[in-house]
């Protein structure tokens, strides 16, 4: 697909041929995830995020299908649902906590594949179009996650909803008519719960439609990979299948390990206690936080405090949603040809301070609201704008890279060339070796 | 363009924020926040160890149903538990003819409906009922504690920070306000004399607001006589109904525990393999050499084309 020594699919059986010249899907799953596929050899485990988002996905989905058939989206009834879940459904218990604790687990994953995205440029040409899919997926999955997060209709359920649905009353004049537009409602209800479960249950499988289109982008120009020198000839790569799948097996043992030791002997280390107290509007929770996955952004919702020119809130919900566009602006931001931070030495300084900087939002965005988690939030706010709007694009013009490696196999094998034979040349004789070799 | 308009609007951002950080900066220096009586003398719940904790919980049969015996005698007189069935007693030890009893002499009876005349009634419960609340709704439970709504406790030990921690530590909590002192010698009502718990509610540092509407339930040793010959101090009731609280929260812990480890085993097992696949396919990929001159692929597919018009046969 991606590059000229891609192999074509050949099939082995007289039945795949046949159905290979009907519909050629066994043609594209080899091309896609297949020895088709070539790769460059040289990837770190920071790569196997992409099929863990992947497997995230399909493990949401699955869950999400089963508790659906025994969730009711009714305001009287759901916390109820909920609890029969827990306790009387066969399995339910299970389900329910691969559910909760999975969308932490796909959120946790995201968070590592963007910052690997950031440190070894992914988002740079020819990639861009596979960056900003990514982005819309991280969208998705954040509108996904916070309705997902209403429907046990729990205390923080109903007020983060409440919060949530109030950015729009933010902006002038329309705000108000549309949120009451958007919940159907005054206040989060019937209605909202009812489309918050509709949507709920439709944004995942758009999802997987972006997530079709991101692996198709992905496929013309090929993967990254952490030298950030373009693949040149088939000596740096190695075919998907089975390099890749063996690589991606042993990395799906470890996150399903850690993700079980969640699910199984912490299952509540990432919820809030309140959301076990069915949603009442009359009694406003002492401290409304959101999930951790969204605290850096609620940290800089809440840093805005003076009205200027706009009003507060404005300025808090607009720099929100910017600090999430800002991401799809990054290629131009980012002029620098170099893409691996390897290589960037004074970018990888802000790298490094822009996750110090992430994490110190998290702790704010979790934090009880004292002058001084204020002030700390106020100017990790700033920093985050800082770098991308003003540090990014000055770093890329003024600094100067490294040496970069002259291909990919040079920089795995230290200049010793006559090891970096390409796959399927070194057993000798063997039939599938490369014509590469005739030259 | 994208940079220069991305600058502007990062100049903005950073703008209002200084701004926001100067304004808020001097305003808390100006008029510091008071301190509150909350952050001086509210307490994190105490240390006490229960059976169900860490990995390896268990439930202590004994000390859960001695828990139950204490919701039985003192809490569900006004404390629903309105997500458990009389049926589940079956997992604490209890045979289906005590659950039978159980639930026949429970004090509470069940709302029906009078089959004959349809009026509204009660009939005893069964093991299929859950445990019937002591008040028909809210506002009798509220007419009949002060205004005060006695929380369901199904999902107590889950609903609150520090779980069946705090409730142990809320129940054993209850302290005379009058001359009460916290870890660094502050006297509460010296510091805060305005937070002089009102009448109808009780001073416990252990509560969020520090004053619970809730009146100490456990006061004395020997308030209930345990059928296994524990003795019953404060703080052991305290303890056991702690206990039974955590089982009613989740009366699939021991399940979930096991399950893990069996999880666990397998996961690890097939990570093993998973790596070992792995490296060894990844072994040779590192190592293979290139083949030059004679053994070269191509070339020994034209030195074997060369024979074969000449007629060499091998």
């Amino acid at each position: 697909m991606s590059f000229a020594w891609a192999k074509p699919y050949e099939p082995t059986s007289p039945f795949m041929k046949w159905v290979d010249e009907r519909l050629p899907v066994p043609r594209l799953v080899y091309g896609a995830i297949g020895g088709g596929y070539p790769v460059p050899r040289n990837l770190n485990y920071f790569w196997n995020f992409g099929v863990l988002a992947g497997l995230a996905l399909m493990i949401q989905i699955i869950t999400g299908i089963v508790l659906a058939m025994h969730y009711y989206s009714y305001a009287g009834g759901a916390f109820d649902s909920v609890e029969r879940i827990m306790r009387d459904v066969p399995a339910g218990w299970v389900l329910r906590y691969v559910h909760q604790n999975g969308a932490s687990f796909f959120f946790a994953i995201i968070y590592i594949h963007i910052f690997r995205g950031l440190f070894y440029g992914s988002y740079k040409a020819p990639r861009e179009m596979v960056w900003m899919l990514g982005v819309t997926i991280y969208l998705l999955m954040m509108a996904t996650a916070f309705m997902g997060y209403v429907l046990p209709w729990g205390q923080m359920s109903y007020w983060g909803a409440q919060v949530i649905t109030g950015f729009f009353s933010a902006i002038p004049v329309v705000g108000e008519p549309l949120r009451i537009f958007l919940l159907g409602g005054y206040a989060p209800d019937q209605a909202a719960l009812t489309r918050f479960f509709s949507l709920h249950y439709l944004l995942p499988f758009i999802i997987a439609a972006v997530t079709i289109l991101k692996i198709w982008a992905l496929h013309i120009p090929g993967s990254s990979n952490p030298t950030g020198v373009d693949v040149k000839d088939e000596k740096d790569t190695l075919p998907f299948h089975p390099f890749y799948t063996a690589k991606d097996g042993f990395g799906i043992g470890v996150a399903l390990l850690i993700f079980s030791i969640f699910i199984f002997f912490l299952p509540y280390s990432l919820g809030h206690p309140d959301n076990y107290i069915e949603a009442n509007p009359l009694v406003t929770p002492a401290h409304i936080v959101p999930e951790w996955y969204f605290w850096p952004f609620y940290a800089i919702l809440r840093s805005f405090t003076v009205d200027f020119i706009l009003p507060a809130k404005l300025w808090g919900v607009l720099a929100m949603f910017s600090a999430v566009l800002v991401l799809f602006f990054l290629t131009w931001l980012d002029r620098s040809p170099v893409r691996s931070s390897s290589y960037r030495p004074v970018y990888k300084i802000f790298f490094w301070v822009l996750v110090a900087d992430i994490i110190v939002l998290g702790y704010v965005g979790q934090a009880h609201i004292t002058p001084l988690n204020v002030a700390l939030g106020q100017v990790a706010s700033a920093y985050y704008f800082l770098h991308f709007l003003i540090i990014l694009p000055l770093v890329s013009k003024f600094e100067r890279p490294l040496p970069l490696p002259n291909s990919i196999s040079e920089s795995v094998l230290h200049g010793e060339k006559q090891e970096s034979a390409p796959f399927g040349l070194a057993t000798t004789g063997s039939t599938t070796a490369a014509p590469a070799a005739a030259e | 363009m994208v940079r220069i308009i991305g600058f502007f609007i990062g100049l903005g951002f950073v703008g209002v924020l200084l701004l926001s950080l100067i304004v808020n900066g001097v305003d808390s220096i100006k008029n510091p926040p008071p301190a509150t009586a909350e952050e001086e003398f509210h307490l994190g719940a105490k240390d006490v160890r229960f059976a169900s904790d860490g990995a390896f919980g268990r439930f202590d049969r004994e000390q859960v149903q001695r828990g139950f015996q204490i919701y039985k005698e003192v809490c569900s007189a006004c404390h629903s538990l309105k997500y458990v069935s009389f049926y589940q007693l079956k997992d604490l030890g209890y045979n289906e003819a005590e659950v039978k009893a159980i639930a026949n002499q429970w004090a509470i009876e069940v709302p029906t409906v009078n089959p004959e005349t349809g009026e509204p009634s009660t009939r005893k419960a069964l093991i299929s009922d859950r445990f019937p609340s002591p008040y028909a709704n809210e506002t009798a439970a509220r007419a009949a504690n002060n205004n005060a709504l006695p929380p369901d406790l199904s999902l107590i030990t889950e609903s609150r920070e520090g779980g069946a921690h705090y409730v142990y530590s809320l129940l054993t909590g209850y302290r005379n306000q009058q001359g009460y002192r916290n870890a660094k010698g502050q006297e509460l009502l010296k510091e805060f004399p305005d937070v002089k718990t009102p009448a109808g509610l009780h001073f416990n540092p252990y509560f969020a607001n520090l004053n619970i509407a809730m009146p100490p339930p456990l006061t004395s040793d020997g308030q209930v006589t345990f059928a296994d010959g524990t003795k019953s101090t404060v703080d052991q009731m305290a303890k056991d109904v702690s206990a039974f609280l955590v089982w009613t929260a989740e009366p699939t812990l021991e399940n979930r525990h096991r399950a893990g480890w069996v999880t666990m085993l397998f996961l690890l097992t097939a990570t093993v393999l998973a790596y070992l696949a792995y490296r060894n396919l990844w072994a040779n990929a590192k190592r293979e050499v290139s083949v030059r001159g004679p053994l070269e692929p191509a070339f020994r597919e034209r030195m074997n084309e060369q024979k074969a018009e000449r007629g060499i046969a091998g």
